[in-house]
């Protein structure tokens, strides 16, 4: 594991603020080159804000403003989605999307929207009449829809694991646990200060999402302020799942800064409810309200008749690193610089939705800067194929049963809800990554996420948390630092 | 993969499974087979470590483990088979039953079904309870398994949001155990456990109880700091301007029991939305011929003895089924009073002995219960008070009852 790294080796070619998508889809384009590259992760888990907390939506690219940084990013990056899908190994699904309208004047608002779209080279988009919504997702409400073909759905989780996981296989090293205090510039370079040691690298990039404009005034850039804008979600059983095939939206209040309540099948079978709009205070403050889970409620009715208290098993919420204010409204364009005053410190701010779907290409024009600078030579070992967590239960019975003979673990079923095996737990516990929190485990096995929200089995997979790692039940962690599970023995044993 | 045959299979082997197994047993029944996703027997009862099972099974009062301890050993002396860390994946409605094990996966046929997985809790995300998502939020059975089974400690100072009967159990523990217990809030403008455990776990401990109050906010971003709680009106809306904060590190959820369904839906059995387990007929059997269901995946219930003595009538049935094909007397409903949260069974045929099985909605006074076919008055209870936590059981025998007629249970205030 990385951290038995001394502190001697922690010099870096390149140095990668945060590990949220986009540092982890910069990271492992840069393993693509002989660079030597770390990433710096204050949290114990990758991508626990903003990339791991929306709705999985791979955009097409009709909602961004045409010739902004957002349109062209969006639209490469769902182009170029299936390859990276298939290389990392991670779910995706074009389901296509529709958005739906009731009157005049949302068909304006959707031809406008088709108009935007094809500008920025989306392909397909076309306005359907209610019989083709019916036809499409029936439980669907909407007297007329921009349907576009190009719409897919992602795991937000596995996709920024599965890059975080193929760059570190491919020799970056992941420093979790190491939150950025301060950084100097030297003369080759930058010296960047952490919570656990100094780190020295020529190039600095600030991929801190929420933190961008705290990180981009340690070296000087003063003029961003990000303004955290929560959007909050319901999750509903998969029993409702069947039937929405697609997402559905409303027509977006673009000054509101969020596409609108919608709702969207997870590539798990569930389906997400949200996100509402609301700038808040702190940056990670991912309460939930009983206003707004109410109006999800409501909203998410009128498209989705369906939606029922009863359907919903958790609720959870985002925020959005937005550049523009609660008056302001709207969005800004990403931003992504390379200023003279601070050679070689990377500048990313305001990168929220389409940031998902982006990521790829927001790594790629990094690396073009990089390049103007720097003899990129291509790096000979790099694999970009990445295996995720075989799932037992959609195997054939006659490969489960071959499964259970060549790995035992494979026949006991740990998440009764979800059909998780004790071997994909085991598989998850031993993550390339070295993460060991409750919801780091249950983000990759999927176990804990059904009904019973891990009634049956999070005891086990504590105790095999334990017993893989020797730990103490002090120190297994929920989620964040400090979110200590148990504390301690009930009696001595 | 080759099908083994069996006479009857038993899903689960808690209180339900054992008491059922042993009483197929007895009536001569040789090929039963219990599966047991746990590595022992026993299912929630061995974590029960406190008294007070038994007063009316066995008329005396034993731990969970005691009371298990007794059907383990007949079901272990009749030399019933046993299979334990066998997961059930799949159940379909031809009585097909897909598990898997450490060594392998199998597939049975069995003649009978008999559905006995018991129940779950409900959740944080099921009540939806506003606010961040620290660390030390627990359902009462989790926290229960945790200390009672695994030596684990799980916070030092706890409000306990629900007064359901292992939320009541588990403020004394944590009690017993140190933890300081703040109180326990209650959304009903009553308690839902029972009375003795209100007596014996609240009262002996001097811990408050709190009823119409519910939390409305949980703090903490690591482990919890700390919840909201809020009166609440008639309408379980929180009443503006009453929040009080308290300061915990452990939020216990005693908020209500689900029968585990999952393989029932997968068989194709109906469920019934009150008691959100399968609707049955007076033989507990599902609308799936040869499934039947007893305990508290069928309807939760109270006491471990009735879960016992509900899946020795079944058993019963079973035994009859087996030997041959059941007359088919045609099902009629049993009409619930609205007073009634539910009945089980839902259906009659009017072939046996019948024992209903319900409670009411809310605490009511004096009050009699009475079932009634036509113009015809079989049985009545009376209750000086009768309340939700309580489930009430009437019995009508075999020669009372007309077959094709369909029963009211019916309350009348006195």
């Amino acid at each position: 594991m990385m951290n038995k790294q001394t502190a001697l080796q922690k010099r870096y070619d390149v140095l990668i603020i945060g590990s949220g998508v986009v540092g982890s889809a910069l990271a492992r384009e840069l393993s693509r080159y002989q660079l030597n590259v770390a990433v710096l992760e204050k949290e114990l888990d990758v991508c626990t804000e903003t990339s791991g907390r929306n709705s999985g939506v791979i955009h097409a690219g009709f909602n961004n403003k045409p010739g902004s940084l957002m349109a062209k990013f969006c639209v490469e990056g769902c182009l170029g989605y299936d390859v990276v899908a298939d290389e990392l190994d991670i779910p995706f699904s074009r389901t296509g999307k529709l958005v739906v309208g009731f009157d005049d004047e949302d068909r304006k608002k959707l031809q406008a929207l088709k108009e935007a779209g094809e500008q920025n080279g989306v392909p397909g988009l076309e306005i359907v009449e209610s019989d083709v919504i019916r036809d499409k997702a029936p439980a669907i409400l909407g007297e007329m829809a921009l349907y576009s073909p190009m719409t897919g759905i992602t795991n937000p989780f596995l996709y920024t694991v599965a890059l975080a996981e193929n760059a570190v296989q491919n020799g970056v090293s992941l420093w979790l646990n190491h939150e950025v205090t301060a950084i100097e510039q030297v003369d080759d370079g930058y010296q960047v200060q952490t919570t656990q040691g100094v780190f020295e690298s020529r190039w600095v990039i600030n991929c801190a999402g929420l933190f961008a404009d705290r990180v981009a005034r340690m070296v000087g850039i003063d003029d961003y302020t990000i303004y955290p804008c929560r959007g909050e979600y319901l999750v509903l059983d998969k029993e409702l799942g069947s039937q929405l095939p697609l997402p559905a939206y409303p027509v977006p209040n673009i000054r509101e800064g969020g596409l609108g309540i919608h709702l969207t099948p997870t590539t798990d079978g569930n389906i997400l409810v949200g996100p509402s709009t609301d700038y808040i205070d702190e940056h990670t403050d991912y309460g939930t309200t009983r206003s707004i889970l109410d109006l999800l409620m409501r909203e998410g009715r009128k498209i989705f008749p369906p939606l029922n208290p009863s359907a919903v098993i958790r609720t959870f919420a985002g925020v959005r690193p937005k550049l523009v204010s609660r008056t302001t409204g709207g969005y800004a364009d990403f931003v992504i610089e390379h200023r003279p005053e601070t050679r070689h410190f990377i500048n990313m701010v305001g990168l929220e939705s389409p940031g998902l779907t982006a990521a790829v290409p927001i790594a790629r024009n990094v690396i073009s800067i990089i390049g103007e600078y720097e003899d990129l030579r291509e790096n000979p070992s790099f694999n970009p194929c990445r295996e995720g967590i075989l799932s037992f239960k959609d195997q054939t019975p006659e490969r489960q049963e071959s499964l259970i003979h060549e790995n035992p673990d494979y026949g006991v079923v740990v998440c009764r809800c979800e059909g998780i095996t004790q071997a994909e737990i085991l598989a998850a516990i031993r993550n390339p990554l070295g993460v060991t929190t409750l919801s780091g485990i249950k983000n990759r096995s999927r176990a804990m996420m059904g009904r019973c929200q891990g009634g049956y089995c999070q005891i086990r997979i504590a105790e095999l948390i334990m017993a893989e790692q020797n730990r103490s039940e002090e120190s297994v962690m929920l989620a964040r630092k400090g979110s200590r599970t148990f504390v301690g023995k009930v009696r001595p044993s | 993969m080759t099908t083994q045959n069996r006479s009857v299979i038993i899903i689960g082997g808690g209180p339900a499974g054992l008491a059922a197994a042993a009483a197929l047993r007895q009536q001569g029944v040789e090929d039963i087979l219990i599966l047991e996703r746990e590595h022992d027997l026993g299912g929630i009862l061995r974590q029960c470590i406190h008294d007070g099972f038994g007063l009316t099974r066995f008329k005396e009062a034993l731990s969970g483990p005691e009371y298990a301890a007794r059907f383990v050993d007949t079901v272990q002396q009749a030399g019933i088979e046993v299979m334990t860390d066998i997961t059930v994946t799949e159940l379909h409605a031809d009585r097909t039953v897909v598990a898997t094990a450490r060594s392998g996966r199998y597939v049975f046929k069995a003649q009978a079904v008999i559905l006995a997985m018991g129940c779950r809790e409900r959740t944080r995300g099921a009540i939806q309870i506003p606010g961040s998502r620290p660390a030390g939020v627990y359902t009462a059975g989790i926290a229960q398994a945790y200390m009672n089974l695994k030596n684990i400690m799980i916070g030092r100072s706890a409000v306990i949001l629900g007064s359901g009967d292992i939320g009541l159990i588990m403020a004394r523990r944590l009690t017993l155990e140190g933890a300081s217990v703040k109180g326990v809030f209650e959304i009903q403008p009553y308690p839902s456990g029972l009375p003795r455990n209100i007596t014996q776990c609240l009262d002996d401990y001097d811990i408050p109880l709190f009823l119409s109050h519910t939390v409305t906010a949980i703090h903490g971003t690591k482990r919890l700091t700390g919840v909201t709680v809020s009166q609440v009106d008639s309408s379980f809306r929180p009443i503006p301007d009453t929040e009080k904060e308290w300061t915990c590190d452990t939020l216990i959820l005693s908020v209500g029991l689900i029968p585990e369904n999952e393989l029932s839906k997968m068989a194709g059995v109906l469920l019934d939305p009150r008691t959100k387990g399968p609707r049955v007929d007076e033989h507990y059997q599902t609308s799936v011929a040869g499934i039947f269901a007893a305990g508290n995946v069928l309807h939760v219930h109270d006491l471990v003895d009735f879960v016992s003595l509900e899946a020795e009538r079944l058993a019963e049935s079973v035994g009859d089924y087996l030997k041959q094909a059941p007359a088919d007397e045609e099902a009629v409903p049993v009409e619930a009073d609205p007073e009634l949260a539910y009945t089980v069974p839902q259906l009659v045929r009017a072939d046996r002995d019948l024992t209903v099985s319900c409670r009411v909605r809310r605490p009511l006074n004096r009050v009699r219960i009475s079932i009634w076919q036509n113009d015809q008055k079989h049985v009545t209870r009376r209750f000086r008070r009768a309340i939700p936590a309580e489930m009430i059981h009437l019995t009508v025998p075999k020669e009372k009852l007309v077959p094709g007629e369909p029963l009211k249970v019916v309350v009348e205030h006195e």
